[in-house]
């Protein structure tokens, strides 16, 4: 054994340097610029970068911003809802359309189709439809109902699901298309041994295809939690941050306050909290998921 | 016709003199109707001189500013671009990227001729002239219309405390008493309006120059404040956006009125409106009249191309020159740079500017006196305040003196 290990570093040697710029960019774009914006957050820096240490001043303003803190709270109000219902929705969707029906194709389509579209359009075709005096209000109304009032993006206090509705719109059909894959992919023997068994088919789902999906999962929630992380183009093209601040993200206080604010440090310093949530998050998720495969076999 | 003969005539030229033409990207976010006849004089001015000149207009001041630093600090330049002046391009100054034009300055005279002469001097860093002033924009106008009160039989307001007096019988009409775009810079734009106005300047220049804290927490301050939630309480039923067609609101007589700075104006001569007939305008809130100094400026960056750079040269030496200032300020409502031209031309509002100009009875503009950051954190409180009736003026006013606290 041990005289064949140096060999390990020289095998599939095209492959390895055909890696390099990728390797090459992944440290230096990816790394290098993570370890300089969290440098430069301890800085003053305005609206270019300038090496002048403040310490811990910019995270303190940024905790004791309103705007920053209703950013949070929104992402992780989007983030739960959303991460929810897009795999509740999706997943149903798949299994419905998993049932052999006809016109399987044109549904798959018409159910996946919002996802082709930009999160910009997607944005300004919710903001009509939504916007009480010629969208959904506006028809039921008509209709006869005088009093009935449905405008999430004009009341601070729900403007997020506002949100959250054009979101689920754009998203469900992604995970729709994937889980229907998944389910493609399960032999047709275990249906017919579970059926053999009795086993009523929801249980079937929930308790045997389900666990043998759980590629599928992992690849779907990293898709779907990243879209989450990153959402900004939603909310400028949907509401702009309105009413007042209901909808701000924390994406977009970053754009805000290096574009607008010309305040490099105070961005630098809200992307590296950004940063520092996503690894909370993911880290003891890939301990959990890459530690335990190597017990597993 | 008009246009297309005139048009016909500027390629003429451009064609002729092709060998010395050169082109020059201008970039500035002047989109509405009478920026737009504006910025076309410069442009027609700048064309008759054999170069061309290449329009980059992008809507929206904060989004423009934002696609103008980026393509400045990543190292693609365009020919020249509107800035407001004062403390936004400090910065860029300092890092070389802009053009020192004192030269072009001291050849054109423009240290006798800019008045007032803070314009000038906001242009100034250690001495070297960075910008080219091209004319007074001042925040400090209320504009009232005439058709509005007139639909309710009450007499039109000749100041904000008659406005805020009539302002009941335009809401139980089913109009809006103040027209107001629901954006950051607007509504912190009125209630700065509101500070120099309805308190003493002292105060003012205090606050926002000093940056005195204890002042901003003071009852005066609590006054303004107090003043703004009654605004709040004005314009609940704007729910338009942009600065124009709030505007636009005040034209159709569907509100009362709008603080505004007087490129408003521009809005109402595209619209054709007559000042002192169809509307009014009071400088200062009618309470106390003075105008604060604001203004655009273009800057020049820093160029490698002799020929681009010659054009630029042109090009702000002609922004000054009396003619295309007086045919530049007349479509855009603004006051011109320059003392010493005839705008007899001009109308009721206007003169009333000029005159106030004359008088001297004038306030450094937020730009000057505040950082962008510092600009950026109060129009995000007053978004909130305007958007969330439920903040009371103390509140917002704690929030207040955290930023003057925290500002440079």
């Amino acid at each position: 054994m041990a005289s064949t290990r140096p060999n390990q570093l020289f095998r599939n040697k095209s492959a390895k340097i055909a890696a390099i710029p990728m390797i090459v960019t992944a440290l230096f774009v990816f790394v290098g610029g993570t370890a300089w914006t969290i440098v430069y957050s301890f800085t003053g820096s305005g609206l270019l970068p300038r090496l002048k240490w403040v310490g811990l001043d910019q995270y303190e303003r940024l905790w004791d911003t309103r705007k920053w803190m209703i950013s949070i709270e929104n992402l992780a109000i989007y983030g739960f809802s959303m991460l929810i219902l897009v795999f509740v929705i999706g997943f149903i969707l798949a299994a419905l359309l998993d049932q052999k029906i006809r016109f399987e194709n044109t549904i798959r389509t018409v159910i996946l189709y919002p996802y082709a579209l930009s999160f910009v359009v997607t944005g300004l075709v919710w903001q009509w439809i939504l916007n009480p005096e010629f969208g959904v209000q506006n028809i039921v109304r008509g209709w006869g109902w005088e009093t009935f009032t449905f405008d999430p993006l004009y009341n601070a206090e729900i403007a997020i699901f506002g949100i959250l509705i054009a979101g689920l719109w754009q998203g469900s059909g992604l995970v729709m298309v994937l889980m229907l894959a998944g389910l493609r992919g399960i032999d047709q023997d275990v249906w017919k041994a579970a059926r053999v068994d009795g086993i009523p088919s929801w249980k079937t789902y929930l308790f045997i295809v389900i666990p043998m999906m759980r590629p599928v999962f992992i690849t779907t929630l990293v898709l779907v939690v990243t879209g989450i992380v990153k959402i900004y183009d939603l909310i400028v093209a949907q509401t702009g941050g309105g009413p007042g601040i209901a909808t701000e993200v924390p994406a977009k206080y970053v754009y805000d306050m290096m574009f607008q604010a010309n305040n490099l440090g105070q961005a630098f310093a809200a992307s590296t909290m950004m940063l520092v949530t996503v690894a909370l998050v993911v880290i003891p998720w890939a301990f959990l998921e890459f530690g335990g495969s190597k017990n597993r076999g | 016709m008009n246009r297309t003969s005139k048009l016909l005539a500027a390629t003429a030229i451009v064609a002729a003199s092709s060998a010395s033409a050169t082109e020059l990207e201008v970039m500035h976010w002047w989109t509405s109707g009478g920026e737009a006849a504006a910025v076309q004089e410069f442009a027609a001015a700048f064309d008759a001189t054999g170069n061309t000149w290449v329009d980059a207009a992008i809507a929206g001041g904060e989004s423009a500013r934002a696609v103008m630093v980026s393509r400045l600090t990543g190292g693609d330049p365009m020919g020249a671009f509107q800035f407001n002046h004062g403390r936004q391009a400090e910065e860029l100054i300092e890092a070389g990227l802009l053009r020192d034009i004192t030269d072009i300055a001291e050849a054109e005279g423009w240290k006798d001729i800019v008045n007032p002469s803070t314009l000038l001097n906001a242009c100034t860093v250690d001495g070297r002239i960075y910008c080219a002033p091209v004319n007074i924009h001042s925040w400090q106008w209320l504009w009232v219309s005439h058709k509005a009160y007139e639909d309710v039989g009450v007499s039109v307001p000749t100041n904000w405390d008659e406005f805020v007096a009539a302002s009941q019988a335009l809401a139980d009409a089913g109009k809006t008493p103040l027209a107001m775009g629901q954006q950051g810079w607007q509504q912190s734009g009125a209630f700065n309006v509101m500070f120099a106005a309805l308190v003493p300047s002292e105060i003012y220049l205090s606050v926002y120059g000093d940056k005195n804290a204890e002042v901003a927490a003071g009852a005066e301050v609590a006054r303004v404040f107090s003043a703004a939630a009654d605004a709040r309480d004005m314009s609940s039923t704007s729910t338009v956006q942009n600065w124009n067609d709030a505007t636009n609101l005040v034209i159709t007589g569907q509100a009362g009125g709008q603080i505004m700075g007087d490129w408003a104006q521009g809005e109402f001569a595209v619209a054709e409106q007559v000042a002192g007939e169809d509307y009014s305008c009071l400088p200062g809130l009618g309470v106390t009249e003075l105008l604060g100094t604001g203004g655009d400026a273009f800057y020049f960056p820093v160029l490698s191309d002799d020929a681009q750079i010659a054009a630029q040269s042109e090009l702000a030496a002609l922004m000054l020159k009396p003619e295309t200032q007086v045919a530049f300020n007349l479509k855009k409502g603004s006051l011109p740079v320059r003392g010493d031209i005839d705008l007899s031309s001009a109308n009721d509002c206007m003169q009333k500017g000029l005159a106030l100009l004359a008088d001297g009875a004038l306030l450094p503009d937020t730009n000057m006196l505040l950082t962008s950051d510092t600009t950026n954190q109060i129009n995000t409180l007053f978004t909130e305040f305007f958007a969330d009736a439920s903040i009371s003026a103390a509140d917002a006013q704690v929030d207040f003196v955290k930023i003057i606290e925290r500002a440079e």
